[in-house]
């Protein structure tokens, strides 16, 4: 007769299947680090399966952040995801690529380099630092202007719109800027140019412009704010420059709309910003800012560092941090070519276009996007009293779909959109099955009756108090949604940083 | 009789890749090509040109982590489209997030309750976290001096001149004064008396670091603690300490557990450090926590409006990948505090064998403590017939990169060597190095001295004609000193 002995020792875990085993009983641990170690399979499974439920990426219509990537880019990336990209010395293909992008940016953007000539720029995480990095040439450049000039410079301020990304406002109070906004007005949600140069005074160290508001997808007028503001500039002799955040048209306007004139073809654009990982097309984590020479860049921003003897210039915010981005960027310039970013931007605008084609024919939508500018289709309910675009934001979520509704910042708050946006991986069939939803959603809020006699249809039952007089008794639920709702609206009342 | 044709371009993706049109053009380098290439092109001219890169594993002058577990590489591939900002879309990573500021938060012995949640947040790296801590200083700082009716319009931050260079770039971005207490021979550390005598009311905090980029070694900050303790008490200026642990926070808690460095000290009020160097994760994470919700001001936090629901965020970057944060946290849950304390005793080991073999030599001082950050930092006991640099230069045919550095001021004129251990720096590398040391100092010794050819001149004076490589050498040797003089240091990382 033999004797059967349980499993003794831990070492016989790993024999388990990861599901049965010990660690999936006991609580995932969440305010300290667990004391000892487990098997990497199951740590794997673990945090794999809390992830699932996480939103799916690529049906996130809120971002503009590219979600997919070619398998050969993915490969690349995954071998370089070791390289620490400020270790420039032992590193220099990866530098040198970082380099080819810059020039290939700033050539696309039209700056006064010579053919042989290398551009002035840098390879940042995101527009958010190389906005940061922008602004903190302009306000040097303009402290030492009135150093030289025996003025103050202890109050520099920038004059943007209110449209503009919280970015702009990070940079302001962490810079000790003041930012002077441009209201908008109803219909009109993006910043004047006119009445911009008007808040034009002598402590401005720049006028920034957004080449594809983040609300709406809009170009703004950068040339003629450059016309307005060179004659100011002449009038005052301030020489006021101007910045273009062109975080998502810097990578459409150059191959869909080439002739408009927006960059460094105006004199007074100094320095532009774009995301790479917008319609640069790689995955998040990386940005550009290119400036217009030399003279931009006040040389006692750069740091000199002594790597292996050698000199190495940086100017960036962040230290250490992955090149696979970088890399990445380099394969989508030589893949595609402006042939290849020509088409897929093509294609997203026919996109957008048939999904705004489909929300107009079902005639409740206002459409507040813009044809031009960046793909995306902004759109709010031409009559709100029954159901707002934050109850369909909701719905639509049950599909599947993630899509944000924002208010409109100052003046224009009362004005509540719903904003899809359109990247190279939302494809025609995507598009026309979320018109579809739409119009289900759509089918039930109308047929859902009006929310007052919903709360009495619903109730249980009837009380008394103790006056006799009969009182609704709600519903759980109801309280909830109630307070939800009243929560919302004051939240929406806060300032608004939409992203 | 069949006429034979040219082949059309269409055909262009069946031919091998290295056959290709694309191969016999030259590459793009400053405008963007017109034409589109075959995928499989672009990528195999992309690695290519890559395998001349170093190889990370041997890069021996890096902190930042080179190799993870296939499990984790699995994880950070399929996250590597959750764009990080996107709280509400991705619940559940930013709940990771959350978490691991919980963890290292209850590592540094923050004074939290037991649910409470912790006021720290994930950033790309120490530089990120290093500004985020100064801001908030100084922040405070100036709300406090406008309080009393002061003027708060030059402040500043004391620190030893071995600080890496973010609190440089930090101090010159956003307008703070640096005041660097100044390094000498054999202490090349912040000396916490010097530093508490420079605090004035103008400065917003005492930096002090937990793992010197230069030697590993660790500040005193017991000892700065006390001493601005009382400091504090005479003046009343209630000058506050950050911990600069980017290398040093994820080892001495499991390797001096009896070290208090962290919030145990009652000065300090926030501490930064490196998820990518001793947490294990590769490049492109930071972690900075604060003491309380005190030592953060509000006004510096700014709150999105995502979907409806409020998200409060303090932070440089915006978007950027969530690959990282959830690869620390599979770290922190793979590993546990057993995993990491077995992997620093292993680099600690590997340290003290690579430390031991070089003493054994004969050839160097070594200028690293034992206690610190698991690396060696070692210069030539006789450097007039070949210095560091050499050696590091000749290191670079073997495939090593060592790097060598200048010491900062006022200690200019001693080089060192460096090596820095990391996980996957394995003992029988360890002694490979050694070996090849050794082999470099062979050939080195056996360099002739520098010969002298006679030329007679027109005076028949005797001239020493030198060799194009001794002339090289000369203009070399010239230009970096040249480059080591210039102000501003050599920002040593």
């Amino acid at each position: 007769m033999v004797i059967t002995t349980t499993i003794a020792a831990d070492s016989n875990e790993l024999l388990h299947s990861t599901f049965a085993s010990r660690y999936v009983r006991t609580p995932v641990p969440r305010f300290k680090m667990p004391e000892r170690s487990m098997p990497k399979e199951a740590a794997y499974q673990m945090i794999n399966d809390e992830l699932m439920l996480d939103g799916n990426p690529r049906l996130n219509l809120a971002s503009f952040v590219t979600t997919w990537m070619e398998p050969e880019c993915n490969d690349l990336i995954m071998t370089s995801i070791n390289k620490n990209y400020v270790d420039m010395d032992e590193y220099p293909v990866t530098t040198e690529l970082q380099n080819r992008c810059v020039n290939m940016i700033a050539h696309l953007f039209h700056a006064p380099v010579g053919d042989d000539e290398t551009a002035i720029g840098v390879g940042t995480v995101g527009s958010s630092e190389a906005i940061m990095l922008a602004g903190l040439a302009f306000k040097r450049k303009w402290q030492n202007k009135r150093k030289a000039e025996g003025k103050t410079y202890d109050k520099p301020n920038i004059v943007t719109g209110a449209n503009v990304q919280v970015c702009w406002e990070k940079f302001a109070r962490y810079f000790e800027v003041e930012l002077k906004e441009v209201k908008l007005t109803e219909g009109y949600y993006v910043m004047d140019p006119v009445k911009a140069v008007e808040m034009v005074d002598e402590n401005t160290i720049c006028v920034a412009a957004i080449l594809g508001s983040t609300l709406t997808g809009e170009f703004e007028d950068v040339k003629l704010l450059n016309e307005l503001l060179t004659k100011k500039n002449e009038e005052t002799g301030w020489d006021t420059p101007i910045h273009v955040d062109a975080a998502s048209g810097g990578f459409i306007a150059p191959f869909v709309y080439p002739d408009l004139v927006w960059d460094f073809r105006l004199p007074l654009v100094k320095s532009i910003n774009v995301s790479g990982h917008k319609y640069g097309l790689v995955y998040a984590g990386v940005g550009w800012v290119i400036w217009r020479t030399e003279e931009d860049l006040p040389e006692e921003l750069i740091f000199h560092i002594n790597y292996l003897g050698s000199d190495q210039p940086t100017f960036t915010l962040n230290f250490s941090k992955g090149s696979s981005q970088i890399i990445a960027q380099y394969y989508q310039f030589l893949r595609l070519g402006f042939e290849g970013y020509k088409r897929i931007i093509e294609n997203c605008m026919d996109n957008t276009r048939v999904l705004k084609e489909g929300l107009e024919k079902t005639g409740r939508f206002g459409i507040v996007s813009k044809d031009v500018g960046v793909p995306l289709v902004a759109f709010s309910l031409k009559d709100s009293s029954k159901y707002t675009v934050f109850d369909m934001s909701e719905s639509l979520r049950r599909f599947g779909w993630i899509i944000p509704t924002y208010t409109m910042p100052a003046d224009a708050k009362h004005i509540a959109v719903l904003r899809v946006v359109v990247r190279e991986d939302f494809s025609r069939s995507l598009a026309e099955r979320l018109s579809s939803n739409i119009e289900q959603v759509l089918e039930e809020m109308e047929s859902l009756p009006i929310r007052t006699s919903t709360k009495s249809a619903t109730v249980s039952g009837e009380l008394e108090n103790a006056e006799g007089k009969k009182v609704d008794k709600k519903t759980e639920r109801e309280i909830q949604e109630e307070i939800i709702q009243y929560w919302r609206r004051l939240v929406d009342g806060k300032r608004i940083g939409v992203c | 009789m069949a006429l034979s044709e040219t082949t059309l371009d269409t055909d262009l993706s069946v031919h091998s890749t290295f056959a290709s049109r694309y191969v016999r053009t030259s590459l793009p380098r400053f405008k963007i090509p017109d034409n589109s290439i075959p995928k499989e092109a672009a990528f195999q001219i992309i690695n290519d040109e890559l395998m001349l890169d170093g190889n990370p594993r041997l890069n021996l002058a890096s902190f930042v982590t080179t190799w993870m577990e296939p499990e984790c590489d699995k994880l950070i591939m399929a996250s590597i489209n959750k764009n990080y900002v996107d709280m509400d879309e991705y619940p559940v990573t930013t709940e990771l997030q959350n978490r691991c500021v919980n963890m290292i938060a209850h590592l540094f012995n923050a004074p939290l309750g037991e649910s409470e949640a912790a006021v720290g947040v994930g950033t790309v790296g120490s530089s990120e976290a290093i500004m985020l801590a100064g801001l908030a200083f100084k922040r405070k700082w100036q709300n406090r001096r406008k309080a009393e009716g002061k003027p708060y319009d030059k402040p500043n931050i004391v620190t030893g001149a071995n600080v890496q260079v973010c609190w440089e770039k930090f101090a010159r971005y956003f307008e703070v004064e640096l005041k660097e207490v100044k390094l000498r021979e054999d202490y090349y550390v912040m000396d916490p008396e010097k530093a508490v005598e420079m605090v004035d009311e103008n400065t917003i905090c005492v930096a002090a670091i937990l793992g010197s980029t230069l030697n590993g070694e660790f500040e005193d900050v017991k000892r700065l603690n006390d001493l601005l303790a009382e400091k504090n008490k005479e003046t009343g200026w209630d000058t506050p300490i950050h911990v600069d642990a980017a290398s040093g926070g994820f080892i001495a808690p499991f390797l001096h557990p009896e070290l208090e460095w962290d919030f145990r000290l009652p000065w300090v009020k926030s501490i930064n450090v490196s998820g990518h160097k001793y947490g294990l994760v590769y490049a492109g994470i930071g972690w900075v926590i604060w003491r309380s919700k005190e030592d953060l001001p509000e006004e510096l936090i700014f709150h999105i409006n995502y979907l409806g629901a409020d998200q409060p965020t303090f932070t440089l970057n915006f978007s950027k990948g969530s690959s990282q944060v959830i690869a620390q946290y599979y770290q922190l849950i793979r590993m546990g505090f057993q995993g990491y304390k077995n992997v620093m005793e292993n680099c600690r080991d590997n340290m003290i064998v690579l430390k031991d073999s070089l003493e054994q030599t004969g050839r160097f001082n070594i200028v690293s403590k034992d206690v610190g950050v698991p690396l060696v930092a070692f210069s030539l006991k006789d450097s007039s017939q070949h210095n560091e640099f050499e050696l590091s230069d000749m290191l670079r045919r073997y495939g090593w990169i060592v790097p060598a550095y200048t010491m900062p001021p006022d200690a200019q004129h001693v080089t060192v060597l460096r090596v820095v251990i990391r996980e996957d720096f394995s003992r029988t590398l360890a002694e490979r190095l050694v070996n090849d040391i050794q082999k470099v100092l062979q050939e080195l010794d056996a360099l002739p001295s520098k010969p002298k050819v006679s030329i007679c001149g027109d005076d028949n004076k005797v001239v020493v004609k030198k060799t194009a490589l001794e002339t090289q050498r000369e203009v070399t040797t010239v230009w970096r000193k040249f480059v080591m003089e210039r102000k501003k240091m050599n920002g040593v990382c």
